[in-house]
């Protein structure tokens, strides 16, 4: 077995600190433009306007945020369950430059205004090539040290870790295919219709990939460590991964319901929606079943509660997100902020969350200490919990009061609310609300940030004994 | 045999199940023609209404307008007729959008002249005091970039004439915005 020496933690460090560097950033801007909506006046100049800040938001906790704490954390993750040091070592800080150069570019290119229009996917065409190369060379160090490994089974966590690498491949490749006009513009090869259910093909499989195997990878490895208890059920584990791979491809066009994509299309997704809570719950019920016995934990460690509040943000969100496939439910909730109330449950509460987990198990192992203040960490918890909270039920609250004053019509069959102002302006103050629910989840991540950071600083000094 | 003790197969057979609902939702429907419709009844978009798109792609309005109406009563009862599958077949990318922080745009060409667009573009609060919409002005002292239009027209295969291309002299990039959004609504021949 080798020793603990021969790991390299380089890269996992320095994308653990780019993850929470870009955090700051994308969040920042989140409570910008949440502000805009309330605030037009805060529309500053052309390249600070609402239109093109809010794709630097997504891109900043995507591309930004997440994929460096996956980097991070993978890089910690197959070493660690192979017992072999990373294959690349050299290659991965390659890997950390590289990318924050092409994270810098991206936010320029974004500010000025050069976007493909696709959700999740508006860089342009140069900076999507960075991306797949960047893609590659994460990928030849994750291949290359699960190849190397010396513990012949591969962990649960290996097999979302493999999934990630390749989905996240197919998937962005495929909806990024164009042609370019010059350095800075370039057309989808796909049209109308088809470019519409690629993009949500993409859309969705972004969420799976980057927003479901990448923080289920973290999951299954923090929680037994956390809880020291095993894992409840490697069956349930192994059905619910193949199946939860074989049906997320299935589901784009729920984003297209009601549109003239042609209605099979719809239809299957719908159905392969619903069918999508069997293989979530898998991973919630394996979570659940771990704690069993051990609930007292949800009191007394800091990491159990991150943990087991994300899986249950995340079997929320695999309940709801299913509903809102659903013809009817989508009449109403679809174009509203209901959506945005559904996608922060699940980034803020259920990524972020577990991220955050990661991060507090990894970091004090590799910089061989202990957690600065565990009371810290507990304020974090509960300012990210409230933050998130208060954001996604007033959206909720708002999005299904303005779907329904869109729908509503007079005894004469004509709309109650014609003019769309009218159903514009009660949204203010549920946005100013979120806003407030913004700044306190930003705190706790503030909090979290400066934990790490005295971690990190306080390290020499503070060996465990 | 156990695929979690062989990476290179555990690679492939999830690889595999990827690719299958790939095939069967996006790949298949490239080529039927329930998604690709004819295109012979839309009408080209000219290089000035190209650009205003392009202009629209930038500014991310997007972010806040769908171009979808949904075949529902109370939709149609807003927006006029639902969309149809021929009114966005030319369109590279789509822009149908997935937020109505403000109203779907899909027929607005048939709704305003242009000078009550170039109006509310400079300040939407002048219409509407309660707007949330931000306020472009600097597009009309901006003149048009133009040094692309040719080549992109040729890369979409749109047609164009000389005088298509001398209209674009001396425009503004509102003129271009305006001019597509005056579009919208107008795709099919009649
Ligand atoms: C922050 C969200 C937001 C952004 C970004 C935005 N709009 Fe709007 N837009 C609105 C709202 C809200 C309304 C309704 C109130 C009004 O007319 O100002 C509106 C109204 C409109 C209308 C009138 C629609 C009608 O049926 O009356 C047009 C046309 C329009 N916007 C075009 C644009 C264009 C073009 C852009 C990009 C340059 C853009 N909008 C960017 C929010 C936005
Ligand atoms: C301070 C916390 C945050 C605030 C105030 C905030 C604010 C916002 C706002 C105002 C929007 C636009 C909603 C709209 O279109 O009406 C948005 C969209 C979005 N945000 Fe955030 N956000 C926050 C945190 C996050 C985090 C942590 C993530 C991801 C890790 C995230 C990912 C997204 C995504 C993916 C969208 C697009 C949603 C959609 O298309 O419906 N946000 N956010
Ligand atoms: C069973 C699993 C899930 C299903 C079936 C599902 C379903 C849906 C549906 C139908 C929409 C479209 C709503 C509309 O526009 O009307 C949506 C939007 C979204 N969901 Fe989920 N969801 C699931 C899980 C998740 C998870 C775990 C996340 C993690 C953050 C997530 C993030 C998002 C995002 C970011 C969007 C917004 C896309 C956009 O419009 O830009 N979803 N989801």
């Amino acid at each position: 077995m080798p020793q603990e020496n021969t790991y390299d933690y380089r890269a996992v460090k320095g994308f653990a600190i780019s993850s929470l560097f870009w955090g700051v950033v994308g969040l920042l801007i989140g409570i910008l433009i949440s502000l805009q909506l309330v605030y037009p006046q805060l529309n500053f100049t052309s390249w600070l306007t609402y239109g093109r800040l809010r794709p630097i938001h997504t891109n900043a906790l995507i591309y930004g945020f997440t994929i460096p704490a996956a980097f991070s954390l993978f890089f910690y993750l197959v070493q660690r369950l192979g017992r072999a040091p990373l294959a690349f070592p050299g290659l991965a800080q390659v890997t950390l430059y590289v990318f924050n150069i092409a994270i810098v570019l991206a936010a320029l290119s974004l500010f000025a205004g050069m976007n493909t229009s696709k959700e999740y996917s508006e860089l342009e065409w140069p900076l999507d090539i960075g991306v797949v190369v960047l893609w590659v060379m994460f990928s030849i160090n994750i291949i290359g040290t699960i190849m190397k490994r010396r513990e012949e089974q591969m962990y649960v966590s290996l097999w979302f870790i493999l999934a990630t690498v390749v989905g996240v491949a197919i998937v962005y490749i495929g909806n990024n295919l164009g042609v370019p006009v010059s350095w800075f513009k370039s057309y989808s090869i796909y049209a109308g219709a088809n470019d519409a259910n690629v993009q949500w093909w993409f859309g969705h499989n972004a969420v799976a990939f980057v927003f479901t195997t990448l923080p289920l990878a973290v999951f299954y490895y923090i929680l037994p460590k956390a809880t020291g208890a095993p894992l409840y059920s490697h069956r349930l584990s192994i059905i619910g991964f193949w199946s939860l791979v074989f049906a997320y491809l299935w589901t784009g066009a729920h984003h297209l319901v009601y549109t003239p994509l042609p209605d099979w299309i719809q239809t299957v997704a719908i159905a392969f929606s619903l069918f999508l809570i069997a293989p979530s719950w898998a991973s919630v019920i394996n979570g659940y079943g771990t704690m069993n016995g051990q609930w007292e934990q949800m009191r007394s460690n800091y990491l159990v509660k991150f943990i087991v509040m994300g899986i249950t943000f995340y079997g929320l969100q695999t309940l709801q997100g299913p509903s809102q496939a659903v013809r009817a439910f989508s009449a109403l909730i679809h174009y509203t902020d209901w959506v945005p109330g559904h996608v922060h449950m699940g980034t803020m509460g259920w990524v972020t969350m577990t991220i955050s987990a990661g991060f507090y198990y990894m970091l004090p192992r590799i910089y061989k200490t202990e957690l600065y203040s565990v009371k810290l960490a507990d304020l974090h918890f509960w300012l990210v919990l409230v933050g998130q909270l208060i954001y996604s039920v007033t959206m909720w609250i708002t999005g299904i009061r303005q779907g329904a004053m869109w729908q509503a019509v007079n005894p004469d069959g004509s709309l109650a609310y014609p003019n769309f102002i009218q159903t514009l302006t009660p949204n203010y103050p549920f946005w100013n609300m979120r806003a407030a629910g913004g700044v306190i989840f930003f705190a706790g991540f503030l909090v979290f940030v400066y934990n790490i950071a005295q971690t990190i600083r306080q390290a020499p000094q503070r060996r465990p004994s | 045999m156990n695929v979690d003790k062989r990476p290179v197969i555990f690679i492939i057979l999830a690889t595999l199940s990827i690719l299958v609902g790939t095939l069967a939702t996006t790949f298949i429907p490239l080529f039927v023609g329930t998604t690709t419709p004819s295109i012979a009844n839309v009408i080209p978009y000219k290089p000035l209404e190209l650009e205003g798109r392009d202009i629209y792609i930038r500014e991310g309005c997007n972010n806040c307008h769908t171009q979808t109406v949904r075949p529902l009563p109370f939709e149609t009862a807003r927006y006029g007729s639902y969309s149809m599958l021929e009114e966005s077949a030319i369109d590279r990318p789509h822009l149908w959008g997935s937020k109505r922080t403000g109203p779907d745009l899909a027929h607005v060409g048939r709704k305003y002249p242009a000078v009550w667009h170039t109006m509310h573009l400079k300040n939407p609060r002048s219409m509407y005091p309660d707007s949330n919409m931000p306020a472009y002005p600097w597009l009309a002292d901006r003149n048009l970039d133009t040094r692309y239009t040719e080549k992109k027209m040729k890369v979409l295969g749109y047609p164009y004439t000389a005088a298509d291309m001398k209209a674009l002299q001396g425009k503004t990039e509102m003129d271009a915005l305006v001019a597509y959004l005056l579009r919208l609504g107008k795709e099919l021949r009649q």
